[in-house]
């Protein structure tokens, strides 16, 4: 099969319009797994023993299943329960609980990562614990979660064509759909590829100049 | 059976569920059959991912410029576009250019070149934090290259990798799922198609997950813990 560049720029349109939709899922999926990741976290630090094992255990079960299961088991269950859930609306709260596990896990090395001389010497200087959170443990945590918050944010980008099996209108759905229509599947399939690669190498390069950057800003030579 | 696959769903069009148990008896089998082809991709594709790890991996510090530049195209172009994609890609379009694989084999080998493109970069570190000291020992001790990386560093580099590696290979454990949408019947084939003939969702799918779940936790993992003490004792850091 010939690679036909007249059919290539014919679906162009159709294909960027998917890739919108393809980086929107990632965006708003990515929001959603920030914050499910913070509650996930501070769920594991809270004065209740039995409680940090629950979610402990959620976060584990969660974190080592597959996402594709995930996404059907969301999809088709929640109707058994008479909850009728969009495509988009179940991909989002996918994406957003099985990353925001692993988010969690990125905040709770970072916090971890400060020495616990910090705590003690705001301590010292009697600062209350919100005080001493923002002001001396939040700005030492970031710099080490930012690795970790970036790499998801790409992970949960190259995830999204996932979405296209419960029927997301996203870059794979759309490449799918253009096969079946056209019965051409190279170009769609092959352009999905590239506009992945085009997507991602800038996007993984942006993060670690941030990183470097962050690490500059915060005093510290990057290794 | 056929009574019964037919009852499942009047039973459900009443609303009077049929229980976890009657479910359990009925597809149990047909799922342990899905998650032994699951341990069975799962097996392959991790034995082709090492192999291409440790290649690729190497040849990322060789000194030879065409050599690297190869595995940096081969890594990043891996990494950087999706799996399900190179699957289909694979499985779709490597026909339409004469190269027909089955299901099975184009699931493998998707999952190895993704999964060696990431484990390649975990090599490479491993590699590189070998001490200095180790490589110029080796080289006063008159070793040729290929004798220094066999025998000096890359044994070594066991114990560094294999925690990263381990969490990789979870993650592949998880991403074997994918291979069911180029129709090899897996565990995950074998969900989506009771579900469609019985649309007992909660029941099929919940169990699906619970079988990963134990697949991961409580084969998977310990048996990497016991690969880790193994690399250790062997290089005496017990």
């Amino acid at each position: 099969m010939e690679w036909r560049w007249d059919f290539t720029f014919e679906i162009l349109p159709r294909m960027l319009w998917a890739t919108g939709n393809t980086l929107l899922a990632a965006g708003i999926g990515y929001l959603i797994a920030l914050v499910v990741g913070l509650i996930l976290m501070l769920g594991q630090r809270t004065p209740y023993r039995i409680v940090n094992f629950i979610v402990r255990e959620v976060v584990e079960f969660i974190r080592s299943t597959p996402l594709l299961v995930q996404l059907f088991f969301v999809f088709f269950v929640a109707p058994q329960f008479g909850i009728k859930l969009t495509a988009w609306t179940s991909a989002m709260l996918t994406i957003g609980l099985h990353f925001g596990t692993y988010l969690s896990e990125v905040y709770r090395g970072a916090l971890e990562g400060v020495p616990k001389a910090q705590w003690e010497a705001c301590r010292a200087l009697n600062f209350s614990t919100a005080y001493t959170y923002r002001r001396v443990v939040l700005p030492q945590a970031f710099p080490i979660a930012l690795p970790g918050m970036g790499n998801y944010l790409v992970g949960i980008f190259k995830d999204t064509p996932l979405l296209a099996t419960i029927g997301v209108a996203e870059l794979m759905h759309t490449a799918n759909a253009l096969g079946a229509e056209t019965y051409r599947y190279l170009e769609p399939y092959t352009m999905v590829g590239f506009i992945f690669l085009i997507i991602s190498l800038p996007a993984a390069m942006g993060l670690r100049r941030l990183e470097a950057a962050v690490a500059k800003a915060q005093g510290k030579v990057k290794h | 059976m056929a009574l019964r696959s037919c009852l499942i769903p009047f039973l459900q069009q009443l609303g009077d569920d049929v229980s976890y148990w009657g479910f359990f008896v009925e597809y149990a089998p047909k799922m342990a059959s899905g998650a032994m082809t699951t341990a069975m991709v799962m097996g392959c594709s991790a034995l082709l991912a090492a192999v291409i790890s440790l290649i690729f991996g190497l040849m990322r510090l060789s000194q030879n410029w065409g050599v690297q530049a190869a595995a940096t195209v081969y890594i990043e172009f891996f990494r950087g576009t999706s799996l399900l994609v190179q699957l289909y890609w694979i499985y779709y379009v490597l026909p339409l250019m004469g190269l027909t694989l089955s299901p099975f084999m184009s699931g493998v080998l998707a999952l190895g070149l993704n999964f060696g493109a990431y484990g390649a970069e975990i090599v490479r570190g491993g590699v590189q934090s070998v001490p200095r000291g180790q490589w110029e020992a080796a080289l006063a001790l008159n070793m040729s290259p290929a004798q220094r990386m066999r025998r000096i560093i890359v044994p070594q580099t066991f114990t560094l990798i294999l925690p990263p590696m381990a969490n990789l290979t979870v993650e592949l454990l998880k991403a074997t799922a994918l291979v069911a949408l180029i129709t090899v019947v897996d565990l995950m084939f074998v969900a989506k198609q009771i579900n469609a003939t019985t649309w007992l969702s909660a029941q099929v799918f919940g169990t699906a997950l619970i079988i990963y779940y134990i697949m991961a936790r409580f084969a998977l993992i310990p048996f990497l813990r016991w690969l880790e003490v193994l690399a250790a004792r062997k290089v005496g850091k017990a």
